[in-house]
């Protein structure tokens, strides 16, 4: 499976929607995600990807989109 | 050394349900009670102030522990509602109480200040030997005003909260705290002269989910508690799916943490020593069980303090 797909289970399982949102598509703005979505999608990310993500990296913004979740996880290699 | 000697707390008689507040901004019964387990909270009369709140939970707590009000040493008022920005509330309830001999601080801080108010009175309490602790808020004077924001106008009420700290005594010993800020974030909830509070809920959650749970986790390792003895969790109310989110995070039932969320709305500073006071006077402490206080709110300011029954 690759990364992006990954992704995209995390955001679903998180949501409990299977919907599959645009690479580039805000998942705050389009209702997909709310506040205590998010916080399950990045304790979900860090399981998935064996990373500890730091207090300091948690700006929402920084998982705002399947893109800028990829942004993350490529600032993180 | 530091007690837990007394609690005591006020409640506005008025009661504002969801249906009330919710039709002002666009949000039913239902929707409120999702996002946030609250179905209805208090507002506080016209002539009602923070001061005169806090006096009133502050004589409850001195009247049912039976110490003379000039046998405080210091007065702590925690309140992010305050009516005016200068002096802070405290020394109006201090000379309200009778404290004539006590020095009076305020904690302008918001959700978190009545758990940075208990951490530091058990610091100084050997000093001032008896400190009353109180968190009062009038939040109907700040979301009513326009522009209403529905995701914050639904959410808080009015109260206060009180707890005196003894050098001497109490139901519970206090044994460690831990308290921490980080500036980075203080944009992301605050209150502006004059200005509507502006909350970036995302952020808050993200960082409250995290945080809370570390503190809870820090103060128990510190003090060899494991999570599954202690008695119940006295946490700021907030929101009840924060709370229920927090007690996952940390490896226990959602039923070990106290919540009157559902009838007090969030009372930002209030809300844990109200939480407090009804669970004492429910349940109580018991011998060498171990109770955890935990607290989030602007600056970010978070911590958590670990008490043991006597």
């Amino acid at each position: 499976m690759d990364r992006q797909t990954r992704i995209i289970k995390i955001i679903q399982s998180a949501a409990q929607k299977d919907v599959t949102p645009a690479p580039d598509e805000s998942l705050f703005d389009s209702g997909l995600l709310d506040s205590f979505a998010l916080a399950d999608v990045v304790s979900a990310i860090e399981k998935e990807f064996s990373i500890k993500i730091p207090d300091a990296d948690l700006n929402p913004r920084k998982f705002d989109s399947i893109e800028r979740i990829e942004q993350y996880l490529d600032s993180r290699q | 050394m530091a007690f837990l000697r007394e609690f005591g707390s006020y409640l506005p008689s008025r009661i504002v349900t969801n249906d009330e507040i919710g039709v002002r901004v666009g949000a039913d019964f239902e929707w409120i009670r999702n996002v946030s387990g609250i179905e209805e909270r208090r507002f506080a009369a016209e002539d009602e102030t923070v001061a005169s709140m806090a006096t009133r939970a502050g004589e409850v707590c001195l009247s049912r522990s039976g110490v003379r009000p000039t046998d405080v040493g210091m007065v702590i008022v925690a309140s992010g509602s305050a009516e005016r920005q200068f002096p802070g509330p405290a020394a109006t309830v201090a000379k309200e109480l009778g404290c004539d001999s006590a020095v009076a601080l305020d904690f302008p801080m918001a959700s978190a200040g009545s758990l940075f108010a208990l951490a530091m009175a058990s610091r100084v309490a050997e000093q001032f030997r008896e400190v009353l602790v109180i968190g009062a808020e009038k939040m109907s004077n700040i979301v009513l005003r326009e522009p209403m924001e529905r995701g914050v106008a639904v959410l808080f009420g009015d109260g206060a909260g009180a707890a005196l700290v003894s050098a001497n005594e109490g139901k519970a010993k206090i044994v460690d705290s831990v308290i921490a800020t980080d500036g980075s974030y203080a944009e992301d909830l605050k209150l502006e002269c004059e200005k509507p509070l502006t909350m970036n809920g995302r952020s808050v959650i993200l960082q409250a989910s995290r945080k809370i749970p570390s503190a809870i986790q820090g103060v128990l390792e510190q003090a060899e508690i494991l999570a599954e003895q202690v008695q119940v969790f006295l946490m700021h109310q907030a929101n009840q799916n924060l709370i229920d989110r927090v007690a996952s995070a940390i490896g226990v039932s959602s039923e070990l943490f106290y919540s009157n969320i559902r009838r007090y709305g969030n009372t930002s500073s209030a809300s844990m020593l109200i939480a407090a006071d009804e669970w004492a006077r429910e349940h109580g402490f018991q011998s060498d069980i171990p109770v955890v206080f935990a607290a989030f709110g602007a600056g970010f300011n978070w911590g958590a303090l670990v008490a043991r029954g006597v």
